[in-house]
């Protein structure tokens, strides 16, 4: 595996995308099919069937080591790696071989055929043939989460530049439910008629955040503005008269979302659609609060009463295949005025509906709708350029997200705790509190959003300031007040506060408080009533 | 039950019997200095005393104070204890103090490491009733590689930035790490050039005769491209300065204990992480309790309450070292290996 981990070093120790891209291309030009193949499965996210579990890999990891399996435990949230934990804690190796990648793989993949205990003498000798490097990537290899900074996109620009092929074409060719396990890297990347997978989505494209003012972006009348909802974005497929949904992140979730089956009933074979999937409020005509479509997310089968009480439904935004054609370059204009002829047809309770226009003839109209986007439920704008193909990936240029100001609130930091992986010897990790009467009153944690240097400072402060310790967290003076940003928040009795803030972060440090210049928690209901 | 010989105060580790205190950080009467670093070597107090070896830097970075020194090994009655102090490897003149009190012994082991870093005395084992130990990377993940094998890739780094033209800037701290890189560098591949922080440090370290190789001194009016291939060692925190811009295309890196973990090298954000740290590592730690022999054992600065709970599942009669002490006080040289 030494090739293998010689690559991921290369890609690991640097920030510039060009010297991965080079890297990974060498290494693609260099490795063998099968290596190659499961190269672009686990950078796309997919690995061998797991045959052991983590607690057992932990257990084996401390025996061979001889540790307490507690030790092991508690050293992993500050490696913040299990994978990398269990590499770091075993002895050195006695001796070394170099197999290849899919050596190991299929190593892996045999343990299925035996017993627990041969399963644990085959991973203890993997361990002991293995280098820390080594060792890191086939504890990878077991427990997923292969992120190690290349991006599909990335992986896909190497491979166009090792094998001259067209980026896009790759891109699509590596969509869908392709498995390493069941074809070879010449059917996947070289054979002609690779584009036959009926059930193959397209790749998504994604919008930038849009930082300069609106009028940037020229004149209004060249723009398509809608609501960016606060749901999942998902792709509906309608062909060979089957139907699939498709997250962002290339998961299939159409037995997730039994109630778009009925999309079949109105739209013709050969019909994509890229859309929301929202959890929606027929009487109200909108969606309901991203808590409540939260109830459907990671559930496979759903039961009758969730069914009724979170209905999912399609807000479309575009067409990227009709009647079988690949719409993807014709201009937005026409791509949606079909779009809105086909939705035009739909009954009132069809699972889709395309998503309304925002009519709007200057910016400054623009912003103040975009200012009542809470009232739709929705979190922003998006901005499309009328004449603007469909693209692939997140491109600067056509499309726009302009989100919502996050909603802000002055909190004091009352515990602290140490970060993990990256932050390991930091803290990182504090719980706000707002005033009630004389009592702070935790209602938040959050652990981002200040830059490393004020990382440091807080960390030097936190040490000199603790008053109480319980385990790993520490109480601190009461001295130090954060504005504290989010997305959303919803009334919860599980916390003290009655309240839960969704994707809290620390956005500035207000030197300029004293700590009786902090929020309440009145302050927090009134936000509750108001965005709850 | 006599008094133990060493307690601990607001003030630091104090001895009762002699009326002394071990790295004090709040001013007093007299302190007993175990190295150098910041965080150990505080200004303020009326009288210090430390080794040989130690005093000149310690004279360097406080001025004038009232300093007294020992040499390691030799015995000295203070009130009522026998004071001494012995090799502790961590960085040259560092030691470990041992205070014995109607004969119960204590060793506070200030930093140290086990491997021979061909410049800092080698640390001496101490048989001892109570031992009060650092323990920064007390964690069985903290291993250290083999000194050569860190040797041959930061060599081979170096080696490989200069064919291509880049120069090599290390970060470093400067007092103890930078002059262990210096002895690990091979000279045939290139000049090494030092920031202004670490040369006074080598200055007063060859004056004492430490063996350092020649090192040219980065001054302002110095050009990157008059010394093609140079390997520049500089305090972590100039690497994040335009200091290092007059070098042109140059491949950065740290070296420190805290390399060993992937998240923290890429907090760097540096080219690459050398594993190097002047403290012990999880099996050394280990190895130099048992060798004490001590029941007691105390733990200061890292990983304090996994650590002492660890020895105390394996039979030792093990503390932290009270917090609001003082004592969890970020390790300044480890914390600049961390953070700055
Ligand atoms: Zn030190
Ligand atoms: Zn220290």
């Amino acid at each position: 595996m030494k090739a293998f981990a010689d690559l991921f070093t290369a890609v690991d120790q640097t920030t510039k995308t060009t010297a991965k891209t080079k890297a990974l291309a060498d290494y693609f030009k260099n490795a063998d099919d099968a290596d190659k193949l499961w190269t672009i499965a686990l950078f796309s996210g997919r690995r061998p069937k797991r045959a052991v579990n983590t607690t057992q890999l932990r257990e084996w990891a401390a025996e061979r080591a001889s540790l307490p399996l507690w030790l092991v435990e508690e050293s992993y949230p500050i490696v913040g790696d299990l994978a990398e934990t269990i590499a770091l804690i075993l002895p050195p190796a006695e001796q070394h071989s170099d197999e290849p990648l899919s050596f190991w793989i299929n190593a892996l993949r045999a343990l299925h055929d035996v017993d627990i205990d041969t399963r644990k003498q085959r991973i203890l000798d993997a361990w002991n043939r293995q280098d820390d490097t080594e060792r890191f990537l086939f504890n990878k290899l077991i427990t997923g989460g292969f992120r190690i900074g290349v991006s599909r996109k990335l992986m896909t620009r190497a491979l166009a530049q090792a094998t001259g092929q067209d980026e896009a074409v790759l891109a699509h060719r590596l969509m869908g439910g392709w498995k390493p396990e069941t074809t070879s890297y010449h059917a996947l990347i070289e054979a002609e008629d690779a584009a036959a997978d009926q059930s193959r989505p397209y790749p998504f494209y994604l919008a930038y955040q849009l930082d300069d003012p609106p009028e940037s972006l020229g004149d209004p009348k060249d723009w398509l503005a809608e609501w960016k909802w606060d749901g999942i974005r998902g792709q509906l497929l309608i062909r060979g008269s089957d139907h699939h949904v498709w997250s962002r992140g290339e998961e299939l979730m159409t037995d997730r979302f039994p109630e778009l089956a009925r999309a079949r009933d109105f739209l013709a074979d050969g019909t994509v659609i890229d859309a929301e999937i929202v959890a929606w409020d027929a009487e109200a005509e909108q969606p309901m609060p991203f808590n409540t479509l939260q109830q459907r997310i990671g559930r496979k089968t759903v039961p009758k009463k969730l069914l009724k009480e979170a209905p999912v439904i399609l807000l479309a935004y575009d067409l990227l295949e009709h009647a079988g054609r690949d719409m993807r370059d014709t201009p937005l204009q026409e791509r949606r005025a079909t779009l809105e002829n086909l939705a035009e047809n739909l009954p009132k309770d069809a699972p889709i509906r395309p998503s309304p226009r925002i009519a709007f003839d200057s910016w400054d109209s623009l912003a103040s709708q975009r200012a009542t986007a809470r009232d739709f439920r929705a979190e922003g704008v998006m901005l499309k350029r009328l004449d603007s193909p469909y693209l692939s990936g997140r491109k600067k240029g056509d499309w726009w997200k302009w989100k919502l100001d996050p909603l802000t609130i002055d909190a004091v930091m009352i515990y602290a705790q140490q970060g993990h992986g990256r932050r390991a010897n930091l803290f990182t990790d504090f719980t706000f509190a707002v005033w009630q009467g004389n009592d702070l009153v935790p209602f938040t944690k959050a652990y981002s959003g200040l830059t490393d240097e004020e990382f440091n400072r807080i960390t030097h402060w936190v040490r000199r300031n603790t008053q109480q310790r319980f385990g790993p967290v520490r109480q601190v003076t009461p001295k130090h007040v954060f504005e504290i940003a989010f997305e959303g928040i919803h009334a919860s009795p599980r916390h003290k506060s009655g309240v839960a803030l969704r994707f809290p972060r620390m956005s500035r440090w207000r030197h300029d408080k004293q700590v009786q210049d902090a929020n309440t928690l009145d302050d927090l209901k009134q936000l509750l009533d108001a965005y709850g | 039950m006599a008094d133990p010989a060493l307690t601990f105060t607001e003030r630091g580790i104090y001895c009762p019997a002699g009326d002394f205190f071990i790295d004090p950080w709040r001013p007093v009467d007299r302190a007993l200095i175990t190295h150098g670093h910041a965080d150990h070597a505080r200004p303020g107090h009326r009288r210090y005393l430390a080794t040989e070896g130690a005093a000149p830097v310690i004279r360097h970075r406080l001025g004038e104070i009232a300093l007294d020194t020992i040499r390691y090994g030799e015995v000295r009655r203070i009130g009522s204890a026998d004071v001494s102090f012995h090799p502790a490897g961590h960085i040259p003149g560092s030691a470990q103090i041992r205070v014995e009190v109607s004969g119960e012994v204590w060793v506070v082991s200030g930093d140290y490491k086990r491997v021979d870093d061909g410049l800092s005395e080698p640390f001496e084992p101490l048989r001892c009733h109570a031992f009060i130990t650092e323990c920064t990377f007390g964690l069985p993940v903290f291993r250290w590689p083999e000194e050569a094998e860190v040797r041959a890739e930061l060599n081979a780094w170096w080696a490989a930035n200069a064919a291509a033209g880049r120069a090599s800037i290390l970060g470093a701290y400067s007092l103890g790490k930078a002059q262990r890189l210096l002895r690990m560098l091979d000279p045939d591949i290139g000049p090494i050039l030092t920031h202004g922080a670490v040369e006074a440090t080598n200055e007063v370290l060859r004056a004492q005769g430490y063996d350092l190789p020649d090192t040219l001194h980065v001054t302002p009016d110095l050009k990157g491209k008059d010394h093609p291939g140079a390997l520049v060692i500089a305090p972590p925190s100039a690497l994040a300065q335009p200091w290092g811009r007059r070098f042109g295309a140059a491949s950065t890196a740290f070296a420190s204990g805290w390399m060993r973990l992937r998240g923290v090298r890429r907090r760097r954000a540096a080219d690459r992480g050398f594993v190097v740290s002047d403290h012990v590592d999880w099996p050394d730690l280990m190895r130099t309790i048992r060798e004490t022999d001590a029941e007691k054992i105390f733990v200061t600065h890292g990983y304090t309450d996994i650590f002492a709970r660890h020895l105390t599942s394996e039979g030792w009669d093990a503390q932290v070292v009270p917090t609001e002490f003082g004592s969890d006080e970020d390790d300044s040289e480890a914390l600049a290996e961390a953070t700055s």
